[in-house]
């Protein structure tokens, strides 16, 4: 169930006639993480020449069979864990058959009645700090389709059977989200999760995370409406765009007077607008049942323990260490986490010294470089170790904060360590009070006229003398030290 | 040797082990046998020279010591087993010119173990009938068939499978059994037929038809061959999920062992209106032959029996809409197009490929897994095969085999029953429900009809208790001293 208060009025829709309460709810398909498709033992790998990775099963050979990729089953389960949901130690495969030139067995094997994941949940938070909890309906396991090509000759099309067979996992939601914003931090949150816990790769434009939205409208509090779906977006932009359209578009229909048709629509990327694509009655009958060529799939408790106890720390977790142990804002911590990588980075970055100070040179310093110089983490020119020995060399005294920001750009620009960069330049911090003195002895010797203005009353001139210091240190005088010496001298 | 086609595969492999005859030899023999009886129509492509390439090998490995439990034994393969490199049609016009580039599990045990490639034989198409009259190949024919008469079925859909090894155009042959495949045409031909239990034989190279019902299955001429081809063609395959990992008990033993103190059940649902007479009279001849032997007579009962036939229908008919859905003229097989869109390219190629009884039974499958009618067909079905299975577990505590027909009559005339498709279901009748509770099953020929046709009886046992079935089998076999004269044969055979 959605925390999702009836009463707050934040996501509701102005229509010309009053307020709308919109209702999503959303299918994702995730490409699961697998050397071998779901029922044979072709490779998955994205890019291969059209039908290399296709084997007899996955071309649907008279006499061929499938058998289950123990790999694939694994996965799933591990997701399940990851959504706080539960497992199903039976499920069943069905067959859901329709005809179609890149469906070589005429038939998808999918998981209908007993799917090998229930209900779980999704924690989802948004930029004004409320978090919200999704439900999740179920997820299964099925089979992908080929792909047909139909620019490659003027009259015919061609089909690519490379993706015929890998493994999907279709992750459904209950109609729990209320808002684009709603769903698109689902979708992040969810590719998160599947990141973190690598069960999918979650690279949207390579296809392996797709998202069908389905969307309603309704007088807030009153009953479902009806709903469209709109298949196949594979960004949060498209996501978001399908769901704002089909809003107004809903709200202007009903407003006029109109009902809406319960049916599937197409995203037209290029105007980000939806277009009927099959109505209702055109709706297939799946016709699904049992697959006679695979027993039902019984998972013992032992297996799904031992998944649950190799599962890795999930982004909600971390959050809350981050939060808490580390004291970080929610804000870094947020920030820190949406990527596994970043999470990574960070961890290794800061272990064992400031961690605070660490998350800022990260998310300021490091993130702005980056961000500068379109690069991803990935890509940084600075390791995680290189950052965390810079953050000691400030929180030691060797160098101030500001001198820290020099050496930052130098090593981003060089790839250098700072220990290097500050010995080749000399920027070492000067913290040792006898050279401090001498400085402060110089500098008042060559301006004894403004000590003596100082010392009659004109003490806004200490600034100008810590100012001199500075520059006679060519910046590398403990600031600190600086002040408090010169105070002594000055006053004393 | 003069008499080489009335060798036994058993006594085949001694005559070959003791150098007495060649696989050359042998196999001569039966391409001649195949020659001379063409008018069977029992083969659908010939691989002559394929079959004395292997006899060749199996010589050499004779030679050398090397030999297999099949070495040298010609071997009919029917249409439905996909074969390396020779057309696999499934006697179909949709698969019309495909040839596999790869060779199915129980073919390549039975080329594993020395047998020797004839060709592949007739059967139904997608092996959907009782008379082998829906290939697109025609009919096979009985070998039992008068010279003069009309032709008689061969029992289907293995028809052809039967038709040979009867009229020595092969000296064993694989069959498919889903509802009665191999028993029924084996005791329509006077030949043994034996349906294993579901998962003994891998279904991986077999062009289905109703997967969780269809199992390969030996055809020979008498029971020791039977239980010489099940131990080759049987095995543990992981490339089929539905393939038991479960030992064959020793089925030598069990032709020794006799039926003294057996518990043998006889189900009092097991006849029908219109059966012959004779079949009747048979049954109880074997019943007194295996009193005789020592076994113990129980009357049991199977009370969903009448179900079985129609839940049959059901289930076969829906998973068999699913399993023909890849026949799409997409990738292999012949494709009808006529220039229109992707969906007119399917009907075009699927009303031109399929015939008429396979293209019923996809309408009755794809009718009943429909959007409504699921739940009062396909699910009821289900329900009513558990029963069924429920009928043969309880059977199976108070017995260790059943004995009943294989058939309510023996062979027909070709075409009689062409018209109407029910009375050409109720062939089946005490075959289909072994397949709906997949126990194992054989049929052994035990008499002549009053037309002196064969006719046979059946015996079934407990899942994986092949060693029951052998044990009885041979108990029949024996008391029985059926002899195989068909007048249609080779002349090598009578």
């Amino acid at each position: 169930m959605s925390t999702q208060d009836m009463t707050d009025n934040t996501n509701l829709v102005q229509g010309e006639t009053g307020l709308w309460e919109v209702v999503i709810g959303m299918e994702v398909h995730a490409q699961v993480l697998s050397e071998a498709k779901l029922f044979s033992g072709s490779s998955t790998r994205f890019g291969a020449e059209p039908n290399q990775n296709v084997s007899l099963v996955d071309a649907a050979m008279p006499g061929m069979l499938p058998v289950i990729n123990a790999e694939c089953v694994r996965q799933a389960v591990k997701t399940g864990l990851g959504l706080k949901a539960e497992i199903n130690l039976t499920s069943v495969f069905d067959r859901k058959n329709y005809f179609y030139a890149d469906l070589p067995q005429g038939y998808q094997i999918s998981q209908f009645k007993q799917p090998i994941v229930g209900e779980g949940s999704i924690t989802i938070s948004l930029k004004d700090g409320s978090t919200h909890e999704i439900g999740i309906e179920r997820l299964h396991l099925e089979q992908d389709a080929g792909k047909s090509m139909h620019d490659q000759h003027p009259s015919k099309s061609y089909i690519d059977l490379n993706r015929s067979g890998v493994a999907l996992m279709e992750i459904v939601s209950r109609p729990d989200l209320r808002s684009a914003e709603q769903a698109g931090a689902y979708i992040k949150k969810l590719r998160s999760i599947l990141r973190y816990l690598g069960t999918c790769d979650g690279n949207m434009e390579e296809g392996s995370l797709r998202a069908d939205v389905n969307v309603s409208v309704r007088r807030p509090g009153e009953e479902l409406g009806t709903r469209t779906e709109t298949k196949n977006l594979n960004s949060v932009r498209f996501i978001t765009q399908a769901i704002n359209y089909e809003v107004q578009r809903q709200i202007e229909i009903i407003e006029e007077g109109g009902t809406i048709d319960q049916e599937t629509r197409l995203f037209d990327t290029s105007t980000g607008t939806t277009r009927t694509m099959r109505g209702k009655e055109d709706a297939h009958d799946y016709r699904y049942f049992p697959d006679p060529d695979l027993l039902p799939l019984v998972l013992s408790e032992e297996v799904v323990s031992e998944i649950e106890a190799a599962l890795p720390e999930l982004p909600d977790e971390i959050r809350a260490r981050m939060t808490g142990e580390y004291g970080l804002s929610d804000y870094d911590a947020a920030v820190l986490t949406e990527e596994k990588e970043t999470a990574a980075f960070y961890e290794a970055a800061s272990a064992g010294r400031d961690r605070k100070l660490t998350a800022n040179w990260m998310s300021v310093e490091l993130f702005g470089a980056l961000n500068k110089a379109s690069l991803d983490l990935d890509s940084s020119p600075i390791s995680p170790d290189q950052l965390g020995a810079l953050v000691d060399l400030i929180s030691d005294g060797t160098i101030s904060g500001r001198i820290a920001k020099d050496v930052f750009a130098d090593m981003f620009e060089t790839g250098k360590a700072a220990a290097d960069i500050i010995e080749e330049k000399g920027l070492k911090q000067v913290s040792d009070s006898g050279a401090i003195e001498t400085l402060i002895d110089s500098v008042m010797q060559a301006n004894e006229d403004k000590v003596a203005e100082y010392r009659g009353g004109k003490d806004k001139l200490f600034g100008f003398f810590v100012g001199q210091v500075m520059k006679q240190s060519g910046g590398q005088a403990n600031p600190a030290m600086v002040n408090q010496i010169l105070r002594q001298k000055l006053d004393g | 040797m003069s008499d080489i086609l009335k060798l036994t595969a058993v006594e085949a492999r001694k005559a070959l082990d003791s150098k007495a005859i060649s696989a050359t030899e042998l196999t001569n023999a039966y391409i001649g046998a195949m020659d001379e009886t063409r008018g069977l129509n029992a083969y659908v492509a010939e691989t002559q020279s394929k079959a004395l390439e292997m006899a060749a090998a199996s010589d050499k490995r004779l030679a050398e010591g090397k030999a297999g439990p099949l070495e040298g034994i010609p071997v009919g393969v029917k249409d439905l087993f996909c074969t390396k490199g020779v057309e696999t049609t499934a006697c179909s016009n949709i698969l019309k010119g495909f040839t596999p580039t790869y060779e199915s599990f129980v073919t390549n045990q039975l080329w594993d173990a020395g047998g020797v490639m004839l060709g592949k034989i007739n059967c139904d198409e997608f092996a959907m009938g009782s008379a082998n009259e829906t290939s697109a190949f025609g009919p096979a024919i009985n070998p039992w068939s008068s010279e003069d008469g009309p032709d008689l079925a061969a029992g289907g859909s293995s028809g052809g499978s039967a038709a040979s090894v009867s009229s020595g155009s092969s000296l064993i042959a694989t069959g498919t059994d889903t509802g009665g495949s191999i028993r029924q045409p084996a005791a329509l031909c006077g030949i043994v037929g034996m349906k294993p239990t579901y998962g003994r034989c891998s279904r991986w190279g077999i062009v289905a038809f109703a997967s969780s019902l269809d199992q390969a299955g030996p055809f020979t001429r008498d029971v020791a061959d039977s239980a010489l081809m099940l131990e080759a063609m049987a095995g543990h395959d992981k490339m089929d999920s539905t393939s038991a990992d479960v030992a064959m008990p020793d089925l030598q033993a069990a032709m020794q062992a006799g039926v003294k103190g057996l518990k043998i059940g006889i189900p009092s649902e097991y006849v029908m209106d219109g059966m012959d007479p004779a079949i009747l009279k048979l049954w109880e001849q074997g019943q007194s032959w295996l009193k005789d032997a020592g076994a113990e007579l129980v009357e049991i009962s199977l009370p969903h029996t009448k179900y079985a036939l129609p839940c049959y229908y059901i289930i076969a008919p829906a998973e068999a809409s699913s399993n023909l859905a890849r026949y799409d003229g997409v990738r292999y097989g012949s494709r009808v197009d006529e220039g229109g869109s992707l969906d007119e390219m399917y009907a075009a190629t699927r009303s031109a490929g399929f015939g008429d009884e396979v293209k019923r039974r996809i309408m009755i499958g794809t009718y009943a897994l429909s959007a409504g009618y699921y739940d009062a067909y396909y699910l009821k079905a289900q329900q009513v095969r558990q029963l069924i299975k429920t009928d043969f577990d309880n059977a199976f505590t108070q017995v260790d085999a059943i004995l009943t027909p294989a058939t309510p009559s023996a062979a027909f005339e070709l075409g009689v029953k062409q018209d109407d498709p029910v009375t050409m279901y109720l062939n089946d009748v005490f075959t289909v429900p072994a397949n709906l509770a997949g126990i194992p099953g054989i049929s052994v020929p035990a008499g002549l009809s009053e037309a002196g046709l064969p006719l046979g009886l059946q015996v079934l046992a407990g899942s994986f208790r092949e060693d029951r079935i052998y044990q009885v089998a041979k108990t029949l076999e024996e008391a029985a001293a059926f002899q195989l004269n068909p007048v249609r044969a080779a002349g090598g055979l009578r």
